[in-house]
């Protein structure tokens, strides 16, 4: 356990209640408990605009964030592959207790693991989370509602093809960073600005993906409009090298909300003078019709569905 | 930018297809290249080209275009000892006589997707312990960069590294589709990245000796029109080159010179289009010491699905819809043939982008 206390506890415990306990007990506000879990796995560990330690709390603190909730304590799992630098293993650490500072979250407990080399691919982490979400406030991916508009904070695709960019071989000459990021205030902006509905980070399987399941769990139909959807022209340009497309690309700081129409401007407002929204855009609608379909209006003005990726898209190779 | 103003100006191309639209002629339009499938699905050229063009889909996705003997090889491969077989992604899906990659790798075997041949170099050099075998699937565009990583393999000696190169080129296969009795396309739209390799020369045939006029183009929505422009509006059939961004007449010499220091015409196993003389790329004698194909494996017989129409997917007789199995018994979950697998196969751009169910 010499890792725990030698390299853990001094980067992340500061002051946090970790200690020799088996359990950590946390004072709780009232409200509802919001919880969640996942893991990450990222080649490289470190990419332009982010690295695994931050990913790993950013993306359990947006989790929290989507449905509402105000993230308080993670945990922390770390496996770990026999070899990995210790100089290494501290730089992650460090940048994901600065994360957890940065989205006022205190990481209250954790574990590692270390496997054997060629089990695991350098480190993976595993973050759960808690958060709480105020009494009367409905916030969930089921919950859109035909005349909603879709909101989204930002360009698309930055942190797929900030990861695609360090793969040796691709010569991938571009240079975007990761819009990796934790939303949890941004969300509490978009709430305190109006009536959001329906929230979802779009990350791994893109914007596509997350707007099906919102389709499908609200029993709506979408239409989207593509030449709304802020994509940057680095991406695009990325997007048209290697053969992939923007609304299938991940992104680790994205929010897309159906938001009440009314409400729709001043939330867009909100979001713009945020940080991490001056991007924002509305990129979409709500309708009645059939439940699940989402329609996009290409720039060209056909439409088609838009469809859920099956698995990870991979660079083209003709 | 500049770069947003003519590629991807909507308003631009949406003029050209009133152009096109506005020619009021006819034509079958085949675009060979599986990239170009993706792009034209995905911006929704095709319903809206319709009344103008007949546009189908052809040979030119290299995941798709891999007999199943040489998947069947290739899982065989990855199934012997102290290997780890190093491929693209989109092999890890296709289907052969004992599952797919995939399956293999849940049966043990070690099976890591790289997205160059260059890390799979690095994976070798990594894990001297192993031997690592790179899948080389694709067409002159990934031939280059396997070629380049052969010479470095050879030069540095890294010996635990092996290429089964299953790699094929385009205008043979060309040759041999329209040989075929029933083909009936009248234009081509020839594939961006493999010309901007092989330049314009090696298709002059097509438009020579079979009076089909090739435009080579690029893949925004704005080239691809051109594209189709050109081939309505052409007098004499020609080679023609809208690309001109990344394609050469010459193509690139140097990517040439090492795809021919390393690798040597051969017969070619194609699906759909069968074997194909001199379309194949084999390891030449000098780098044999990386060759993965002289090992003897034992494969099982190939079975095939009957059902599975991917070989007329590929020479442009049916479309995807046509397949009793589309989007029913096969889809990019469960895949029955390699077209619905690749990001680049035709029925996997269909489903994923064109027709509602
Ligand atoms: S839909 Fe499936 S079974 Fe039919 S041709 Fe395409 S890949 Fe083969």
């Amino acid at each position: 356990m010499e890792l725990l206390e030698e390299v853990v506890f001094p980067l992340l415990g500061g002051g946090s209640p970790w200690g020799a306990e088996d359990a950590t007990l946390l004072d709780f506000p009232s409200g509802k408990l919001a919880l969640t879990t996942d893991s990450f796995v990222v080649q490289p560990l470190f990419f332009p605009g982010g690295d695994i330690g931050k990913l790993a709390v950013c993306g359990t603190v947006n989790d929290l964030a989507m449905r509402g909730a105000k993230p308080l304590f993670l945990t922390l799992g770390l496996i770990l592959e026999e070899g990995l630098p210790l100089e290494t293993l501290r730089r992650v650490l460090r940048s994901a207790a600065n994360w957890a500072r940065e989205a006022g979250v205190q990481i209250v407990a954790g574990d590692t693991k270390v496997v054997g080399r060629g089990q695991a691919d350098g480190l993976y982490i595993n973050t759960a989370g808690v958060g709480v979400v105020k009494e009367g406030l409905q916030v969930g991916i089921s919950r859109a509602e035909p005349g909603d508009l879709l909101v989204i904070n930002g360009y698309l695709g930055d942190h797929e093809v900030a990861v695609l960019s360090c793969r040796d071989g691709l010569e991938l000459k571009v240079q975007v960073s990761s819009d990796c990021a934790p939303l949890s205030s941004l969300v509490e902006t978009m709430l305190s600005a109006g009536r959001v509905h329906a929230m979802r980070d779009p990350t791994r399987g893109g914007l596509a993906s997350v707007l099906t399941e919102m389709a499908v769990a609200s029993a709506v139909a979408l239409e989207i409009w593509e030449e709304r959807v802020p994509v940057r022209e680095e991406v695009r340009a990325a997007c048209e090298v290697l053969g992939l497309d923007p609304f299938l690309m991940a992104n680790e700081g994205k929010v897309v909300a159906a938001v009440h129409p009314d409400d729709a401007d001043r939330i867009l407002m909100a979001m713009r003078s945020h940080s991490l929204g001056g991007e924002s855009a509305i990129i979409g609608e709500v309708r009645e019709g059939r439940p699940g379909e989402v329609v996009l209006v290409t720039s060209l003005g056909s439409r088609r569905l838009l469809r859920m990726p099956s698995g990870e898209q991979f660079p083209r190779i003709c | 930018m500049k770069y947003v103003d003519e590629f991807r100006n909507p308003e631009l191309s949406r003029r050209l297809i009133q152009a096109v639209l506005g020619l009021g002629k006819r034509m079958t339009v085949m675009e060979v290249c599986g990239t170009h499938t993706m792009a034209i699905s995905r911006s929704g050229l095709r319903p809206l080209l319709a009344p103008a063009v007949d546009l189908l889909s052809g040979p030119g996705c290299p995941v798709c275009v891999t007999s199943e003997a040489d998947i069947a090889r290739a899982i065989a491969l990855a199934e012997l000892p102290d290997i780890i077989l190093a491929t693209f992604g989109d092999m890890m899906k296709v289907p052969g006589p004992q599952g797919t990659l995939l399956d293999a790798a849940a049966r043990g075997a070690q099976v890591k997707v790289v997205y160059s041949p260059l890390e799979a170099l690095k994976l070798a050099q990594q894990r001297p312990e192993k031997r690592v075998v790179f899948l080389g699937v694709g067409f002159e565009t990934t031939a280059p960069a396997v070629a380049a990583t052969l010479i470095t393999a050879k030069e540095q000696n890294v010996f635990n590294f092996y290429v089964l190169s299953l790699h094929k080129m385009v205008p043979p296969a060309l040759r041999a589709l329209v040989e075929q009795e029933d083909f009936r396309v009248e234009g081509f739209i020839l594939p961006g990245h493999v010309s901007a390799v092989i330049g314009t020369r090696p298709y002059i045939f097509l438009a020579e000796e079979y009076g089909i006029p090739c435009v080579i183009t690029g893949f925004e929505p704005t080239d691809i029109l051109k594209a189709i422009y050109l081939l309505l509006t052409m007098e004499e059939p020609a080679v023609e080159v809208e690309y001109t961004r990344a394609v050469r007449p010459e193509g690139n010499p140097k990517a040439v010179e090492m795809m021919e220091r390393v690798f040597e015409p051969c017969g070619a196993e194609w699906r759909g289009l069968g074997r194909i003389d001199g379309s194949g790329m084999r390891i030449r004698e000098e780098f044999s010491a990386h060759d993965a194909s002289l090992w003897e494996v034992e494969t099982p017989p190939v079975l095939g699905d009957k059902r599975c129409r991917c070989g007329d997917v590929l020479c442009g007789r049916i479309r995807p819809l046509d397949c009793p199995l589309f989007a029913r018994t096969c889809t990019p979950e469960s895949p029955v043939g390699p077209c619905m697998v690749s990001s680049e196969g035709t029925c996997a751009s269909y489903y994923l982008y064109e027709e509602a169910h």
